[in-house]
């Protein structure tokens, strides 16, 4: 300087500079670096002081700054540093008016939550004028208020989840109700899979309630369905669908044989004495069921129509056993209580 | 009221006082009968009258007076773990008690930055000599000052700050806040990185 007239301007000393714009880089014509702002200093260091750009920073846009000018003809800056963690930067520079060189401004643009983190920055790293810390703060709050959506989002996926399951539940036993029934028969028969569909009906159960009472009514109904459930592999679909009868849905099954074993299993099972509070409930069950055929083209209703005219033949015949209904309309005498007791194999 | 002042004041007194007690509150107030059993949603608005028959309830039935109830939760809003998301919302507001203390008058501009619904009571600190100062509570729930000086005195304490704070006398609708700040550095306080990793 030495008493040169100096360009029109102001001058800051270092301290106020480094208030106003805390990462300062002050770069000499040949980029070398002068000096620096408080904030650069914690991240870089004294040492740097003397080195070129080039050497401490990963220059992007502009490529290339082996003079000031290249930095003053880029619009904006990017830049990382050479060493890790690598943070970078954007920035803008212009000249000086006094001695030759430039004066560079940087941030951090959108990383500035890994640059505070990983340089330990505080609040009073940035200038007050920076929107940095609003920044940081904006993004905690809308993660808090978005854990908070989420979290009730999970709460009512929760709540309908339970509904759902409830809307197809038998309140009483814990069964299936007709609407499960309903869903997955219809569910079966677009498949075009084979499956067994039988129709169940508890015998005497109103004498039961008319003399035990309704408390018993509904043990009967509970163990029924309990046994029921223990006759039929775990995922057969056993729904309660009146008042006293029920549907199991077999998939799979579309021989006799199988659904004679099935049959068998349930009357065995429900062969056995249902006592409430040491009096005997005394019911039986009569069965109908229909078969469907891989890819037989049939309704669900039709099906349900000759399963329960299958489930009348039975009761006709004397009740406790599982009659066939076949598509002519006919049933077919399948497996009784009679027939277990006289050696049939579980 | 918002579902996160409602929601805050459901936290308090089931972390505080059980959950027995909450649902003996939420039944009393009507809670229950109105909102179910999980009681209210963060981010849905309320009738007021619903925060208010909250507060009256919870009185009733913990046999606590209502000032050192919402001081209670103010306090907790700080200094549960639970609240730790809050907690650092708030030390956003300056580096230091005093810093933060003038930035109150922002709260209400910082809270709408988040929840663009949620509206704080009015707040404006006025400054007396040195280390002390006066803040202002205009609207919001009856005795909003009580759970502002529970959060205060958390606050401070988690700043390191040794600060005196009292209820001054209340004009109709507002209440005001004497705060002395006799050392901001007492102790070393809690530790806040800007931008530490939170759950």
């Amino acid at each position: 300087m030495d008493g040169d007239p100096r360009p029109p301007g102001f001058g800051l000393g270092a301290a106020a500079l480094g208030q106003l714009m805390p990462m300062y880089l002050w770069l000499d014509a040949g980029c070398r670096i002068c000096g620096i702002g408080p904030t650069m200093r914690k991240l870089l260091g004294d040492a740097v002081l003397g080195q070129t750009l080039d050497s401490v920073f990963v220059l992007r846009v502009p490529r290339r700054a082996d003079h000031a000018g290249a930095l003053l003809r880029a619009q904006r800056l990017l830049m990382k540093l050479r060493d890790p963690p690598g943070t970078a930067f954007k920035g803008t520079a212009v000249p000086l008016s006094g001695p030759e060189g430039v004066l560079v401004n940087l941030s951090f643009g959108y990383a500035v939550r890994e640059a505070v983190r990983d340089h330990e920055l505080s609040a009073t790293d940035f200038a007050p004028t920076d929107l940095a810390i609003e920044l940081l703060y904006l993004h905690e709050a809308k993660r808090a208020v978005m854990g908070e959506v989420t979290r009730m989002a999970d709460r009512l996926q929760g709540a309908k989840a339970r509904a759902e399951a409830q809307a197809v539940t038998d309140a009483l036993t814990g069964l299936g109700n007709r609407r499960a029934m309903e869903m997955t028969l219809e569910k079966l028969l677009q498949s075009g899979q084979g499956f067994a569909l039988l129709h169940l009906d508890l015998d005497y159960f109103k004498q039961v309630n008319d003399t035990l009472g309704h408390a018993a009514g509904d043990h009967v109904l509970c163990e029924t369905a309990a046994r029921l459930r223990a006759s039929v592999r775990g995922d057969d679909l056993v729904t309660r669908v009146g008042g006293d009868e029920f549907v199991i849905l077999l998939a799979g099954v579309h021989d006799p044989a199988p659904l004679r074993r099935v049959g068998a299993q349930i009357l065995r099972r429900m062969s056995g004495p249902i006592t409430f509070q040491d009096q005997p409930c005394r019911v039986a069950i009569s069965i109908g069921a229909v078969l469907r055929q891989p890819g037989e083209a049939i309704v669900g209703d039709a099906l349900l129509a000759r399963a329960d005219a299958a489930l009348y033949a039975s009761k006709k015949a004397g009740r406790a056993r599982l009659s066939l209904g076949l598509p002519d309309g006919s049933a077919q005498d399948m497996v009784s209580e009679c027939d277990l007791d006289a050696g049939e194999a579980p | 009221m918002h579902g996160l002042v409602n929601k805050s004041l459901q936290t308090f007194l089931v972390d505080t006082f059980g959950m027995a007690a909450w649902q003996e509150i939420a039944h009393r107030s009507g809670v229950a009968q109105a909102l179910g059993p999980d009681g209210f949603e963060s981010m849905q608005i309320y009738d007021d009258s619903l925060t208010e028959a909250l507060v009256d309830a919870a009185v009733a039935v913990l046999h606590c007076p209502r000032d050192s109830l919402l001081e209670d939760m103010g306090t907790y809003l700080v200094s549960n773990e639970r609240m730790e998301p809050l907690r650092r919302l708030l030390r956003f507001g300056g580096v230091s008690f005093t810093d933060f203390l003038f930035s109150l008058d922002e709260l209400q501009g910082r809270s709408r930055l988040a929840v663009p619904d949620f509206t704080m009571p009015d707040l404006t600190l006025e400054e007396g000599g040195l280390g002390q100062f006066t803040l202002v509570c205009r609207g919001g729930l009856a005795g909003f000052g009580h759970v502002m000086v529970g959060i205060l005195r958390a606050l401070a304490d988690d700043y390191g700050a040794l600060a005196v704070l009292d209820l001054g006398a209340a004009a109709p609708g507002e209440e005001r806040i004497v705060i002395e700040v006799h050392d901001p550095a007492f102790h070393v306080g809690r530790r806040f990185d800007l931008a530490a990793e939170t759950r």
